[in-house]
């Protein structure tokens, strides 16, 4: 018995990393400052999948919702395995919130025919809601495993695996086809194969090929490369509302029933600071305050 | 048509264990019902757990919605999300929090797909407030202002829900206060009959190995917490000794978990533990808006960090500008200088 799993992946400005430096005095925020990555506990999703193809057989495909610039994380997707990449993309998809964007994955998961196992990363490092697994999970109709940190068993139709629940860690057994959300304690994520790095460097959308031709000038044509892309494999399929059966009413920002009232800066309130020198003498100081304000005993 | 405007609970239960989330958000709850004129429900899901509705009611609910099923003894998500679903569909509740603890925020988005109703997770404030829908210039009244920190906890957004019922949403444990036990409270219970369907079984736990918690942030007194200035394990070991010396714990914040220094649990922050206590101590934490919420309201805070313009110093009421490699074993010393 062999699995067809799916990963869903997103790449996510790298919120972990917001010094002063990217932080502004008015409180405004140098998004460039933020490089754009593979959201890492999506990377921990993918390596499960990747086990579950090394230990039963099957194949990984990769899905990412997002602009063109997101191909750079189908990529590191290729390079760590993944048997087949897809980016869906469409202007009419911008905007989404959890809802408007579950319904579009499930859409292209749909295209995707039939499936054993779904796996995303428990949350996304830029919108922390954990929302988008478990509602592609309704929206497909399977049962979703949330916080998952171990696959014990695959076989007969049924998985068994091992998840941290509010107080502890459960084994819970369910059907397939299921959808799982993994954690960060689940495993460690392989890095990119530098073999498999050479062999897909040049995997590209059909968005990103004047930028390929003027790489690779030993192309004579955009058709030329293309027909090379798709021979070799290496062609990045876009999926964009034409070529998924979707209601339209349900995508992007109309499909979205939160709408964000107003956004705040944070600029807080500087709370009356005292400044301590790093010397003996301050530190001294400091802990002599703290005992007789009645902070420490 | 005139819309009822209840607000409803979600109940989580543990072995007859309410979670200290679900009284807090009954608070917030009453709070928001007396806002809109309305009534606040609290659904109660479990297997032997009539009991428990009576403190419900104690704490700000006005009807108990009391499903008592032995399906429903441990939490899953597929039989709670089928209760819930069906009872919002029946009843159409005008607001609706659950707790943003594992469970709740298993459930919650399940729910909120299957009614198709707009999700806010985790938010750290609940207002009730006009909005209007520019693109129609239509003003909707009384809506919930869903309040949360995006972006890596670097800005606050405000998010509503005009068009779809229930508004959802998901609140972190400590953000909002219960109210205090009124024994002369009455309220309504009403059992609820569950209508289960065989796919809803397709996950059975097989086992459950509960974890001693040792960790008890919430209530501790003195907190040292490190973060991504705390370069290697060793130096995680001063903010252990100092939380030691202090009588307190040691808190941590998202990036030295992630950064392997420490597990989740120790985590302060938005998406971590939100805690006051007396002193608040942090070491190498540059202080997104994530880690702040959760600290801000502390009755001291100390900060160090090598950076003068890290936005902790923002809240500190101690700043030290240096290398917490040399500024933790000076306060260790100091310590032990103290109490000898």
């Amino acid at each position: 018995m062999t699995y067809r799993s799916i990963v869903l992946v997103k790449q996510v400005p790298d919120t972990r990393h917001v010094t002063g430096e990217v932080m502004t005095a008015d409180g405004t925020m140098n998004r460039s400052a933020l490089p754009a990555i593979f959201n890492p506990e999506d990377l921990h999703a993918l390596e499960m999948a990747l086990q579950v193809k090394e230990q039963y057989g099957g194949t990984v495909t990769v899905l990412t919702m997002g602009p063109l610039q997101a191909t750079e994380t189908l990529r590191q997707a290729l390079y760590r395995g993944a048997d087949q990449v897809i980016l869906v993309s469409d202007r009419k998809f911008a905007g989404a919130d959890t809802q408007a964007t579950s319904y579009t994955l499930k859409c292209a998961i749909d295209r995707l025919g039939a499936f054993d196992l779904v796996f995303c990363g428990r949350q996304a490092i830029d919108g922390d809601t954990a929302q988008v697994g478990p509602q592609v999970a309704e929206k497909l109709g399977v049962p979703q495993i949330t916080y998952a940190e171990s696959i014990l068993s695959l076989a007969d139709g049924e998985i068994v695996v091992q998840r941290a629940f509010e107080r502890g860690t459960e084994i819970v057994q369910c059907t397939l086809p299921c959808l799982l959300t993994v954690t960060a304690s689940a495993n460690q994520p392989r890095p990119p194969s530098v073999r498999q790095r050479i062999a897909c460097k040049e995997a590209a959308a059909p968005g990103e090929y004047p930028a390929l031709l003027q790489k690779y000038p030993a192309y004579a044509s955009a058709e030329a490369l293309d027909a090379d892309l798709a021979r070799r494999g290496l062609k990045i399929p876009v999926w964009g509302a034409a070529d998924l059966t979707v209601d339209e009413s349900l995508l992007g920002l109309g499909g979205s029933p939160t709408q964000v009232h107003k956004i705040n800066f944070v600029v807080l309130e500087t709370t009356e600071s005292k400044e301590i020198p790093p010397t003996p003498q301050g530190i001294h100081g400091l802990i002599e305050e703290l005992v007789r304000e009645y902070v420490i005993g | 048509m005139t819309e009822k405007r209840d607000v409803w609970v979600f109940i989580e239960q543990d072995d007859g264990q309410i979670a200290e989330v679900s009284l807090e958000l009954l608070g917030k709850a009453r709070e928001l019902a007396g806002t809109l004129g309305s009534q606040v429900c609290a659904l109660l899901f479990g297997h032997q757990v009539a009991h428990l509705a009576e403190s419900l009611i104690q704490h700000g609910a006005d009807v108990v919605l009391l499903a008592d099923h032995p399906e429903l003894e441990m939490y899953r998500t597929l039989p709670y999300c089928r209760v819930a679903a069906d009872l919002v569909r029946q009843r159409q509740p005008y607001i609706f929090l659950l707790g943003a603890s594992p469970n709740g925020r298993d459930l919650a988005p399940r729910i909120a797909s299957a009614v198709q109703a707009g999700l806010t997770a985790d938010c750290t404030d609940l207002q009730i407030g006009d909005y209007t829908i520019k693109k129609e210039n239509r003003l909707c009244k009384d809506l919930l202002y869903q309040i949360r920190p995006a972006f890596g906890g670097n800005l606050i957004a405000t998010i509503v829900n005009p068009n779809t019922r229930p508004q959802m949403a998901t609140v972190r444990e400590g953000v909002m206060q219960p109210l205090p036990l009124d024994p002369g409270r009455t309220g309504v219970v009403e059992p609820v009959t569950p209508h289960f369907e065989p796919g809803d079984f397709a996950l059975c736990v097989l086992s459950r190995q509960v974890r001693p918690s040792s960790v008890h942030l919430k209530d501790a007194p003195v907190i040292v917490a490190g973060g991504a200035g705390v370069g290697s394990a060793e130096e995680f070991e001063l903010v252990r000794q100092l939380a030691n010396l202090l009588g307190g714990e040691v808190g941590a914040s998202r990036a030295a978990v992630d950064a392997g220094l420490i597990s989740r649990e120790y985590q302060v922050g938005q998406t971590g533990t939100t805690v006051r206590p007396r002193l608040y101590v942090a070491a190498g934490i540059s202080g997104a808006v994530q880690h702040r919420a959760g600290m801000d309201q502390s009755n001291k805070i100390v900060a160090i960090n090598t950076d003068p313009e890290a936005p902790i110093f923002q809240v500190a009421h101690y700043k030290i500008v240096g290398d917490l490699g040399k500024v933790l074993p000076l306060l260790i010393q100091a310590l032990k200088e103290k109490s000898r």
